[in-house]
């Protein structure tokens, strides 16, 4: 019987149309808007200004605290400003904007395809590499890598899981780096081992990517300590906690993180950008998207530039389809919908999903008919029900008392939801406010 | 069969001796001595339990006034001056007069000033909406119209207009403030209800520099200074591209409504403006009315 994690979950429809598709280079715009915030924590500090000329790879913003990441420039050309411009949620965020002229690297980027399987450097050269190339969690929550390498005191790391998973639905970026950069992920498997000192490393997999586990497997034959987790479908399994869970059957305590059960858990993309940092001295400066969509002319994976508009990528599959009535940053899931496709693709990006007028639109909400369902689906074993009648109330110390802070936001309540309540919504809401009034308590 | 009819008098009688004089020794032995004035004080409030006062509840707010020095810095805004003076004169304290106030919406984002370009379908929560993205429209700041203000309001004093923007009641508010905190882009603002109900502010709140502010929405403060230079009480400051009326200054001499070239300052409760006669045209007048004498 296949692994899975035991409470909760669901499993919507897989619809991974772009599956098995190769990777596509998507040509450099004109123009990137590299944004100064693409991760948690503090923003980066530009370090360019306007007029200068910069080499693709090239550091423009530095991280600025412990929680925050570098920025490098995902083109060759001129700093055309530094300003505040409209993201994809309608808000003003600084960006940096680069007019390209040609595709120049940094010199040290060793550019040739050749595979580098020597482990020549040494725990701390590793992490000061990954912090230096701005890398992050590329599976949407861009926790900056570096910081996860180093266990705080007191504690120490024993199992490496590599979030393979790939449970939202649509999204095939993961799958599609699994079958083309198989090696490399497994060479940056063994870096992150070495950086934490661990001996065994597991990979999740869904059940659904069957080549991605065989293809693995086979190269995983040849290292030791690496080994390959086929797991059951079931959303939301790319949780950290649920994958910790599933993988090596240990529960994360509420409000702990995975270190205090001894793991540590990248996503397989972070992988392959830190083999790609490590070995090659690439930073973090483009990323595999998937663009999808029941009625995209030609969805597929694309290799995208930070800062790329996401009009260029839709472009890419075929322009906008004209039954369109959202576009989502991310999955269908956890993602968000875009009111600006002018804004850039960022180090979170995994996905562009079209939806449909159809698909898109959102049923009305009903009475509670306490039927609970979304009890049975929270991965968490909260009650969305009642949280979402506190948030509503915006009683903060009982949405603390119930463990709001736990909640995970994958949506499972809503989605399961048969009076189509926006239950995660009045939930995040209310988690906000719950977690303010912590932070202010703590001050 | 009357014995048995007897006892049972009896002895339910006794339990209901024993057990009255049992309550009233506890009720005497754990008696909570509390001031009387807290009891006459909660009936002069007007009971709504609004929290408008900070306290939760009348009788939260009775027993802070009870308990106070002096009256400074408590007052009902339900109730208003007259109530407060009743409240002074029983506890023997005074109680400073307080100008009544009323919630104004900063916002002209109707609906034909602020064209929208995307369809909001989640959940109808302007605090929801706003977490999630900048609004329906091209401007960050305006009304989400969603009705977080109405929904809190416990007076009835605010519902959604239909040009989807929020309007005040004037005679239900009480400035209790409760849509001030509910609203999530802080676009509501107590203000001095002004003699005879009329005032004169700034219906804006967009921060952005006057060309996108302008794109966003036509009745949009664009920051131009034009009302600051207008202003001979200097009331109006512009700050981040923004006028704002300092109400205790403005003498309500409507100069700066005639100026603003978007129309973002509203004006309530004046008496419709008399027609401008041009200068020119009475001077032509004149010179006809002259030409025709001669």
């Amino acid at each position: 019987m296949l692994k899975t994690f035991k409470i909760g979950g669901i499993h919507p429809p897989e619809n991974k149309l772009s599956k098995g598709k190769a990777i596509e280079v998507l040509p450099i715009p004109e123009k990137v808007m590299i944004p100064l915030s693409q991760h948690i924590g503090a923003p980066a500090t530009a370090i360019v200004a306007k007029g200068d000329t910069v080499k693709v790879g090239q550091l423009i913003a530095k991280a600025s605290g412990f929680i925050s990441a570098n920025i490098h420039s995902s083109v060759s050309g001129t700093i055309e400003k530094i300003d505040n411009i409209v993201d994809a949620s309608g808000y003003p965020k600084p960006m940096i904007i680069i007019k390209v002229e040609g595709d120049e690297w940094e010199e040290d980027i060793n550019k040739s395809a050749k595979i580098n399987s020597n482990l020549e450097y040494n725990k701390d050269e590793i992490i000061e590499k990954v912090a230096k190339a701005g890398i992050v969690g590329l599976g949407g929550a861009t926790f900056p890598a570096n910081v996860k390498l180093m266990p705080p005191p007191g504690s120490t790391a024993e199992v490496l899981i590599i979030n393979a998973v790939e449970c939202e639905p649509y999204l095939t970026s993961d799958h599609s780096i699994m079958l083309e950069k198989g090696e490399e992920i497994i060479i940056g498997t063994h870096i992150i081992m070495k950086a934490l000192d661990v001996k065994k490393a597991i990979i999740g997999i869904e059940n659904n990517k069957p080549d991605a586990i065989k293809h693995l497997n086979e190269i995983a034959k040849k290292h030791i300590g690496i080994e390959i987790c086929p797991l059951k479908v079931r959303y939301p399994q790319g949780g950290e906690k649920q994958l910790i869970k599933a993988t090596i059957n240990k529960e994360v305590p509420s409000g702990a993180l995975p270190i205090a059960v001894g793991a540590v858990v990248q996503n397989v993309a972070s992988v392959l950008a830190i083999y790609e940092a490590v070995q090659l001295n690439k930073p973090l400066f483009e990323r595999i998207v998937t663009i999808t969509g029941k009625s995209v002319a030609s969805p597929g994976n694309y290799l995208c530039r930070i800062g790329t508009p996401i009009k260029n990528i839709i472009e890419a599959a075929g322009g906008i389809p004209t039954d369109t009535g959202k576009i989502i940053g991310g999955g269908p899931m956890m993602g968000k919908a875009l009111t600006n496709i002018d804004a850039p693709i960022t180090k979170g990006s995994s996905g562009v999903l079209i939806l449909n007028t159809r698909e898109s639109q959102r049923e009305k909400s009903r009475d509670c008919i306490r039927c609970a369902k979304c009890v049975d689906v929270c991965p968490m074993g909260l009650e969305p029900f009642l949280l979402m009648t506190l948030a509503e109330n915006n009683n903060l110390e009982r949405l603390e008392k119930d463990n709001i802070m736990d909640c995970i936001e994958c949506g499972s309540c809503s989605y399961t939801c048969p009076a189509n309540r926006a239950l995660l919504d009045y939930i995040r809401l209310g988690k906000g406010r719950t977690g303010q009034m912590i932070r202010n308590r703590k001050q | 069969m009357s014995i048995t009819v007897l006892l049972t008098i009896i002895s339910l009688c006794a339990i209901g001796v024993t057990a009255a004089i049992i309550l009233y020794f506890v009720a005497q032995k754990f008696k909570v001595i509390e001031d009387p004035r807290i009891d006459q004080v909660e009936d002069i409030l007007p009971g709504a339990n609004c929290g408008g006062c900070g306290y939760p509840g009348c009788r939260g707010f009775a027993e802070a006034t009870v308990k106070a020095e002096e009256l400074d810095g408590l007052f009902c805004p339900v109730g208003g001056s007259d109530t407060m003076s009743e409240v002074a004169k029983c506890l023997g304290k005074e109680v400073v007069a307080q100008t009544p106030k009323i919630a104004v919406v900063k916002c002209n984002g109707t609906c034909d000033n602020r064209p929208k370009h995307n369809k909001y379908d989640g959940a109808q929560s302007c605090a929801i909406q706003a977490s999630l993205y900048c609004g329906e429209s091209g401007c960050q700041y305006g009304c989400l119209g969603c009705g977080d203000c109405v929904s809190v309001c416990n007076f009835d004093a605010i519902y959604m207009g239909e040009d989807g923007l929020p309007k005040v009641i004037e005679d239900k508010c009480v400035a209790c403030g409760a849509c001030v905190e509910a609203c999530p882009k802080n676009i509501i603002e107590l203000r001095n209800k002004g003699p005879k109900d009329r005032r004169v502010y700034v219906a804006c709140s967009s921060k952005d520099k006057g060309g996108i502010a302008r794109k966003a929405c036509s009745a949009a403060c664009i920051g131009c200074m034009k009302c600051a230079k207008e202003c001979p009480f200097d009331a109006i400051t512009v700050e981040n591209n923004l006028a704002y009326i300092d109400f205790e200054k403005c003498k309500l001499c409507r100069k700066c409504v005639a100026v603003c070239p978007t129309g973002a300052i509203n004006e309530t409760n004046f008496p419709p403006r008399k027609p401008k006669v041009e200068k020119k045209e009475v001077l032509n007048k004149e010179a006809n009315t002259n030409k025709s004498e001669n």
